[in-house]
């Protein structure tokens, strides 16, 4: 067996994650509210790790319901692994609810800066006609450098990043990962949370 | 009531509270405070636990495990932290596959010095977390009713399993109004699913137009303490039923819509049917692959219901036509509201001549060979009908587990304790201690190879100390048996490492002054195992065991269950 080399072994991620893998794996984005107490971001990050699924982005952050925590994973895998991943993150004790969705299901958005080299950007007027182009804000400018943000989908902010850094103009590029809200009608986690209450209420188990 | 006591009297308050009477534990640094007020509980007036001291904390653990499993209880440990916390991790683990409810208590440095690489500091709610139920890092003292009822709550509800509370020691000597509290209700946790009826109902059609129904029985049924409602179900439609390792005692082994054992090593003839059967029905079983072979091929004819309390079981393994989530106790009368009378003898029936291959190919001779070495199978059998189904079944890991549960009789409930999902070779010795406890009174038969008897043998200690009963059969063949078998098998006869040297076990069990004796011939056999019953407390009784016994039938690994194989 060959030897991996080192820049196999310790690649950078791409910034395109994964074309699709195998046929039947698609992009699916993963919701999980949970309760405010530590360690439960490595116990749900672990579901993941130990059935060999490469997390591609993750946002934690507080949900609009206070003490709930919502994270926002995405993740290519066949229908019947993200299945299995939302049990096995719902069986968490501390998790509240996970619920797996395609791209048509979710209202969906990244967010970017760029940090570009303000010299560059007064010799080339390129790169204001890229951003301009691309819809992105210049959210500062300094004689030293000029932030951009760009919010949309991953596609839309990898087409801004790859035309301003062919210029060779970026400094910095940070990305957000996906946040995103569903497309249905129902509430899943408030209904859960209201079922919830009424049977604590009723006296619990 | 409120009174300022300190964290760790809080601990034994909050211990009592939840009915603990028995303790497995090590002392050690950072768990000093605790085991200060356990002086106190421990004896006089305020006594209110026996403390059990092992020998090493994996033993505590199984011996938490081996309580548990036959008094329905919870099982507890204390430890220290660090090392004494890491050495409990194979036990939790063990408890977490095999659904076993424990609490494991583990002192842990003082929050000032977390993160510090301070001695005896281990992150051990990191590394519990993958392998328990719940883990949790109590900081202060007063988090101590809260956490501790939490605990127990979670370790006994809904699917069992394994707590770990990491106990901080400044929050073992904080002093705080200590209030008891009962925690019978986590917002994100539901151990009861609630039943959906047109689940049950479209189970109960499928099972109704059944030509060939074949019953799986798990541990769940135990579990659930279902067994009567597990008969219910069966004798209505007349179901014959397969149990798997720890659902042995779920279903009474004579009774007669028993098939026996599912697996690699289990039954010839309910392996085969489960592949030419029409409705597969798994009550409280995961379709481990010790069950299933090969899953590209297992039971594809069948429509499969599965009943189980945990959700996420559902399409883990095997594909399910009807999921049925909830408590077995409610879900199997339910369903047997709505199936109808039947009549399966013709079925049933179909089982015997396979049986009967078996018992002429491979039973006969394990259990009543007429010449050669001595065999695991008859030493097994020989004890189970002298204990007539009375006695406790334990197990080490390996050809002595193989041999045991096939061959020993299970009209009892509760009655078998064995490392099935993980496979701890050590988790015998310790988990019979811990049966003698939790169900005192009850001889405990506790099997064990030389491989497995060497790996927690410390735990002589702890029977020695305690006087535990354990009847301990060391089935000796000097080999690690089991990976002997497979090098035979698949590995062309490399027999690598598995032959050990062992020590003169007679001398071993007069140092712990333990009664011993010897069998090396069959004649002698029948007479040793009534003189080990008959002789109260421990006691080893050596097997010299044929060195190249087979377990069998087998399916080979990864192979379809249908190719098992008889010789």
């Amino acid at each position: 067996m060959q030897k991996k080399s080192d820049s196999q072994i310790h690649s950078a991620p791409s910034l395109t994650g994964r074309a699709g893998g195998e046929s039947s794996e698609s992009l699916y984005t993963i919701l999980v509210f949970s309760e405010n107490i530590a360690g439960i971001l490595n116990q749900v990050t672990a579901v993941f790790t130990r059935r060999q699924v490469n997390i591609e982005s993750l946002n934690v952050c507080a949900s609009s319901t206070p003490g709930v925590h919502k994270y926002t994973i995405t993740c290519y895998c066949t229908e019947e692994m993200a299945k299995v991943l939302k049990a096995q993150i719902e069986k968490r004790i501390d998790v509240l609810q996970a619920r797996y969705y395609t791209d048509d299901e979710i209202f969906l958005q990244e967010t970017s800066l760029m940090k570009i080299s303000t010299p560059a950007v007064m010799e080339n007027a390129e790169v204001c006609r890229i951003v301009r182009h691309h819809g992105a804000r210049i959210v500062e400018v300094n004689p030293t450098y000029t932030a951009v943000e760009k919010t949309g989908t991953t596609e839309e902010i990898l087409s801004l990043f790859n035309a301003l850094n062919s210029l060779r103009v970026v400094r910095q590029f940070a990305r957000s990962g996906r946040i995103c809200i569903t497309r249905g009608t129902r509430e899943e986690l408030d209904e859960y949370l209201e079922e919830r209450e009424k049977e604590k209420t009723k006296g619990g188990e | 009531m409120e009174q300022k006591i300190t964290g760790s009297e809080a601990l034994m308050l909050a211990l009592k509270a939840q009915g603990v009477k028995t303790i497995f534990g090590y002392p050690g640094g950072s768990i000093m405070p605790v085991y200060d007020a356990l002086y106190d509980y421990a004896r006089g007036e305020k006594k209110a636990f026996d403390h059990i001291l092992v020998r090493h904390e994996q033993g505590a653990t199984h011996a938490a495990e081996g309580f548990a499993r036959v008094s329905g209880e919870v099982g507890v440990a204390i430890v220290t932290s660090g090392p004494g916390a890491t050495n409990t991790l194979t036990g939790v683990a063990d408890a977490m596959i095999d659904s076993t409810p424990i609490v494991v208590i583990a002192g842990q440095v003082p929050i000032t010095a977390l993160g510090t690489d301070a001695f005896q500091e281990v992150d051990l709610v990191g590394l519990a977390q993958p392998i328990s139920k719940w883990s949790y890092q109590i900081r202060h003292a007063e988090d101590i009713a809260w956490a501790v009822s939490r605990a127990f709550y979670i370790a006994r509800s809904g699917r069992p399993g394994p707590v770990v509370l990491d106990f901080a020691k400044n929050a073992q000597t904080e002093l705080v109004d200590f209030k008891m509290e009962k925690v019978d209700f986590v917002r994100s946790y539901v151990p009861y699913p609630k039943l959906k009826m047109n689940h049950v109902q479209e189970a109960a059609d499928l099972i109704n137009q059944a030509k060939k129904p074949l019953a799986l029985v798990g541990q769940g049924v135990e579990l659930g303490n279902a067994q009567d409602e597990l008969i219910a179900f069966l004798e209505k439609a007349d179901i014959p039923a397969g149990r798997t390792m720890l659902g042995l005692c779920a279903l009474p082994s004579d009774h007669p819509l028993n098939v026996g054992m599912l697996g690699m090593h289990g039954n010839y003839a309910v392996n085969l049917k489960e592949q030419e059967c029409d409705v597969l029905i798994a009550i409280g079983m995961r379709f481990s692959d010790r069950v299933t072979g090969s899953l590209k091929t297992y039971a594809k004819q069948a429509k499969v219901i599965h009943l189980d309390i945990d959700k996420s079981e559902m399409n883990k393994n095997v594909k399910v036509t009807v999921p049925v989530v909830g408590d077995c106790k409610e879900s199997l009368p339910a369903l047997t509201a709505l199936i109808n009378k039947a009549d399966h003898s013709e079925w049933r029936a179909s089982f015997k001549p396979l049986d009967e291959k078996e018992r002429a190919k491979v039973i006969e001779p394990a259990i009543h060979p007429a010449e050669g070495p001595l065999l695991m199978g008859e030493v097994v059998n020989e004890v189970a009908e002298q204990t007539q189904g009375d006695a406790v079944l334990v197990t080490d890991v390996g050809q002595n587990q193989l041999f045991a549960t096939r061959y020993f009789k299970y009209p009892k409930r509760r009655s078998l304790c064995t490392s099935g999902g993980l496979g701890t070779m050590g988790y015998g010795m310790p988990a019979a201690i811990g049966a003698t406890f939790g169900a005192p009174g009850r001889t405990v038969c506790c099997f064990m190879g030389d491989g497995g008897f060497q790996m927690c043998i410390e735990e002589l200690g702890t029977i020695m100390e305690q006087q535990a009963p354990v009847k301990m059969i060391l089935l000796n063949n000097n080999y690690l048996g089991n990976v002997r078998q497979w090098q035979d098998m698949f590995w062309n006869r490399r027999k690598s490492f598995t032959r050990m040297m062992n020590p003169c076990y007679e001398l071993i069990a007069k140092g712990y002054a333990i009664p011993y004796d010897v069998v090396t011939e069959r004649i002698d056999l029948q007479g040793a195992v009534a003189r080990m019953l008959a002789t109260p407390g421990p006691y080893i009784l050596e097997c010299a065991i044929k060195e190249d016994d087979d377990v069998l039938p087998m399916t080979p690994p990864g192979k379809s269950v249908e190719e098992m194989q008889l010789g």
